[in-house]
């Protein structure tokens, strides 16, 4: 800035002597340095909770258990490892240890002839149509040895029948206590210590194990309300068959709409292009409306006022309208808004020269759409609706209010079934108090991140097949 | 096309002309019943989500005038009384909204800064590779489900906050726990969000800056930033609305039973204690067994009309700051 003083021109600046600059400037680096360090530790800090996440999961969802047994598992079977017993074991020790109820376990499970008369006939009559070990025909039920009666029960009862027989009623495992992995690896002596003080230890029948809560049979067998033989099946056959509904519904009416929204808005008419921006609006509002309110809608107009169709009533079935296809229809309604809005960014990719040259050989505009511009954009398409799966797969306050019921022991069979679904399951067992239920909501949290895992990984898969294919 | 047709043809007979034309007419022309239905169908596909918001509206209002019809409440007392408490008929929505508040609150002070200062560092300090590696990360984060996040408040943070404050001042349900979770499950989408609003702001505003002498700090505060505002802010919006509307992590860990707004026993803003929110109430009384037409079963709508238009503002207003204010380089 220049003054002009008696005629003298002198250069005023604002600059400061080097001595000042330079101390200035090493405060400003330092400031610079300050937000750096906080800018780091932000992004260090949402690196440490993802860790701690995951760690907070694995840490539940195995660990030592301090549990009391009506009878020790290693009297049950050799080495007391009920999970890796063959069907023969677990039959012998049924009928070793209970001889009489092993009789009623054949009788509700395999007999075909009427109560009274269980005892007196041959087994050939009682147990017809299942597999009969040779030599023990013309015998009734209370003539057979415990090895013969044993072969009966290994030969037609499922292991995982007879391992739910042993660990309700055979062993009756009761947990006392759980502990976190981390604990149970470095801290094993301090534990076994605190579990004989408190609970009196072999004494008291009282054993302490190492227990993964997430293990085969966890995830095959029906939902329980025991924590200790529950699984997830049920849940996770009700997730899959809500996203896979989910997904036939929301693919060809998301995709639809976004090939009108890119394709079809563009005319000549001023109506028709401002119609399509109305639409488009919309979604993008859609996308932002939070979860539960679908779930209000859903239970308004699918469980309610629809339940003549989603109940199943106008196929004869039986029951309310919170079924699978409620449920499904929901969701679908709640992941278009993302499916719309990555097609048609997937479709706005694709060249419009594309276009041209496949209207140029006179194609029509959908067999341009249809064979052109459709497989150029599908890897895009493909990723939203994955985006769109996860999110139908993770999202769990829709399905409460639409009043997924909780307590369901049997595994869904179809689109009119009552339903849980893991997410549900994780939030059921998470809000019960005791531990054990929230090491079975780890595991069961495992499940659900491997899933979403997966399903990421077919995304990728598909986006690099189709692109292969694009280009070969 | 066709007078251009005609034009160069012109030289040969006029029947000839007149045969091709029509013969070109008759191809152009051709009736294809299918395209029209399939473009039907596709409008149908687009129209379907005006209905869906119709019908968001239509059932949200029809079933809250029921319940303000029934005589038990109006909409005076709705707004205006301290308590939420449907089995002494007392339904002043205020108690909800105050603990939704809170807990938007706690999750903005932690993803506000942090967000923004991991979005600063992607865009301003990272290394390529290390961004190419941290973005995919920061997505985990926010593809991982919600009750997921529910059970990691109630698990972990819970007990840590109670480790810190003590076992008597911090309750197992509690508000602080909820939203300080909320605000890492909504970090990602404010540091994606505002990363993309910060590395559209051209080089040469930067350059410039550098060269009249600003340290690097100097730049993205006093240029960068304040460049890609309306987009750091819309993100900022975009959280709080996701906060607002966030269900599972309040329903594990927030607690059960609404707060008393004022009077004698008024609870509502104590940050280590219980209070339930809107979607934490809505989520409760639906989970049980919920008979049709009962106060309980209408109330739930009129809250959730009530966090729709909070969140539909919320989403409005963002747009319009991206839509107005969006400074666009060439």
């Amino acid at each position: 800035m220049a003054t002009v003083i008696d005629g003298e021109p002198e250069i005023k600046t604002f600059m400061p002597d080097e001595a000042a600059f330079k101390r200035g400037l090493a405060g400003r680096k330092t400031r610079g340095l300050v937000w750096q360090i906080f800018f780091i530790a932000s992004i260090v800090i949402a690196l440490l909770a993802l860790a701690a996440l995951f760690l907070n999961v694995v840490n539940s969802s195995f660990g030592l258990v301090a549990s009391t047994f009506e009878i020790d598992p290693d009297e049950v079977v050799e080495g007391g490892d009920l999970q890796a017993a063959s069907a023969e074991q677990l039959a012998a020790a049924i009928v070793r240890i209970r001889p009489n109820p092993s009789k009623v376990l054949v009788r509700d499970n395999l007999s075909s002839v009427p109560t009274n008369e269980f005892t007196t006939r041959p087994l050939s009559d009682v147990l017809s149509g299942h597999t009969i070990p040779p030599g023990i025909e013309s015998k009734t039920i209370n003539e057979l040895t415990p090895e013969e009666l044993g072969a009966v029960l290994a030969a037609n009862l499922s292991t995982d029948t007879m391992l739910t027989y042993v660990s309700a009623d055979i062993v009756g495992e009761d947990v006392l206590e759980t502990y976190p992995l981390f604990d149970s690896l470095f801290n094993r002596g301090a534990i076994e210590a605190e579990v004989i003080e408190e609970f009196g230890g072999e004494a008291e029948n009282v054993e302490v194990y190492f227990r993964s809560w997430l293990r085969p049979s966890f995830i095959v067998t029906k939902q329980s309300s025991d924590p200790i033989a529950t699984g997830i099946s049920t849940a996770l056959l009700g997730t899959l068959w809500i996203v896979t509904i989910t997904v036939l519904i929301a693919f060809p009416i998301g995709v639809g709409a976004a090939i009108y929204l890119e394709e079809y808005s563009v005319s000549k008419n001023p109506w028709a292009e401002r119609f399509a921006r109305v639409i488009e609006t919309n979604i993008r509002n859609l996308a932002g409306v939070p979860s539960i309110i679908y779930g209000l809608l859903g239970l308004a107009i699918f469980v309610r006022a629809l339940s003549a169709i989603t109940s199943g009533a106008f196929l004869g079935l039986d029951g309310n309208g919170r079924t699978i296809l409620s449920a499904s229809l929901t969701m679908a309604l709640l992941v278009l808004p993302v499916i719309i809005i990555n097609a048609q960014e997937a479709i706005r990719a694709v060249p419009s020269s594309i276009r041209e040259a496949s209207y140029g050989l006179g194609a029509t505009r959908w067999q341009t759409i249809w064979k052109q511009v459709i497989p150029a954009a599908m890897p895009g398409i493909l990723t939203g609706t994955i985006l769109g799966m996860s999110r139908a797969i993770g999202e769990t306050a829709p399905l409460v209010v639409i009043g997924a019921s909780t307590a369901i022991f049997t595994d869904p069979n179809g689109p009119f079934s009552s339903f849980t679904a893991l997410p549900i399951q994780i939030y059921q067992w998470t809000a019960r108090p005791q531990p054990e239920f929230r090491a079975v909501a780890a595991a069961a949290i495992i499940v659900l991140l491997v899933l979403l895992l997966l399903l990421n990984a077919t995304a990728i898969f598909l986006r690099q097949y189709f692109r292969r294919q694009l280009q070969g | 096309m066709a007078t251009q047709y005609e034009t160069s043809a012109s030289k040969s007979g006029a029947n000839t002309i007149r045969a091709t034309r029509d013969a070109r007419t008759t191809i152009y022309k051709r009736p294809r019943p299918g395209e029209s239905a399939i473009q039907g169908f596709l409008i149908f596909c687009g129209l379907l989500s005006v209905f869906t918001t119709l019908g968001i509206v239509y059932v949200l209002g029809s079933e809250a005038l029921l319940f303000f019809s029934t005589g038990a409440v109006d909409l005076v007392e709705f707004f205006t009384a301290p308590r939420w408490q449907p089995q002494s008929g007392e339904f002043g929505i205020m108690p909800l909204v105050s603990a939704t508040l809170m807990t938007t609150l706690f999750a903005m002070l932690v993803a506000i800064p942090l967000g923004l200062g991991a979005a600063i560092y992607l865009a301003e300090y990272a290394p390529e590779r290390t961004r190419a590696t941290l973005k995919p990360i920061l997505e985990i984060l926010a593809g991982i489900p919600t009750v997921v996040y529910g059970y990691f408040a109630l698990t972990f943070m819970t007990p840590l906050l109670r480790a810190i404050f003590g076992q008597n001042t911090v309750s197992i349900y509690n508000v602080a726990s909820a939203g300080l979770v909320m605000g890492i499950m909504i970090l990602p989408t404010i540091a994606s969000m505002s990363e993309d609003a910060l590395s559209a702001v051209p080089r040469n505003l930067r350059e410039a800056s550098y060269g009249l002498g600003a340290t690097k700090i100097e730049t993205i505060l006093k240029v960068v930033l304040p460049a890609a505002l309306s987009g750091v802010i819309a993100a900022f919006i975009v959280g709080i609305s996701r906060a607002v509307g966030e269900t599972m992590i309040v329903a594990l860990a927030a607690g059960a039973g609404p707060c008393i707004l004022y009077g004698a026993n008024s609870n509502c803003f104590q940050s280590f204690g219980a209070a339930e929110t809107m979607t934490g109430h809505i989520v409760r009384i639906s989970g049980g067994d919920l008979s049709y037409n009962s106060i309980d079963y209408n109330s739930l709508f009129a809250i959730g009309l009530t966090l729709f238009v909070f969140t539909l503002i919320l989403n409005l207003i963002s747009r319009y700051i991206t839509n107005r204010f969006r400074e666009v380089y060439q």
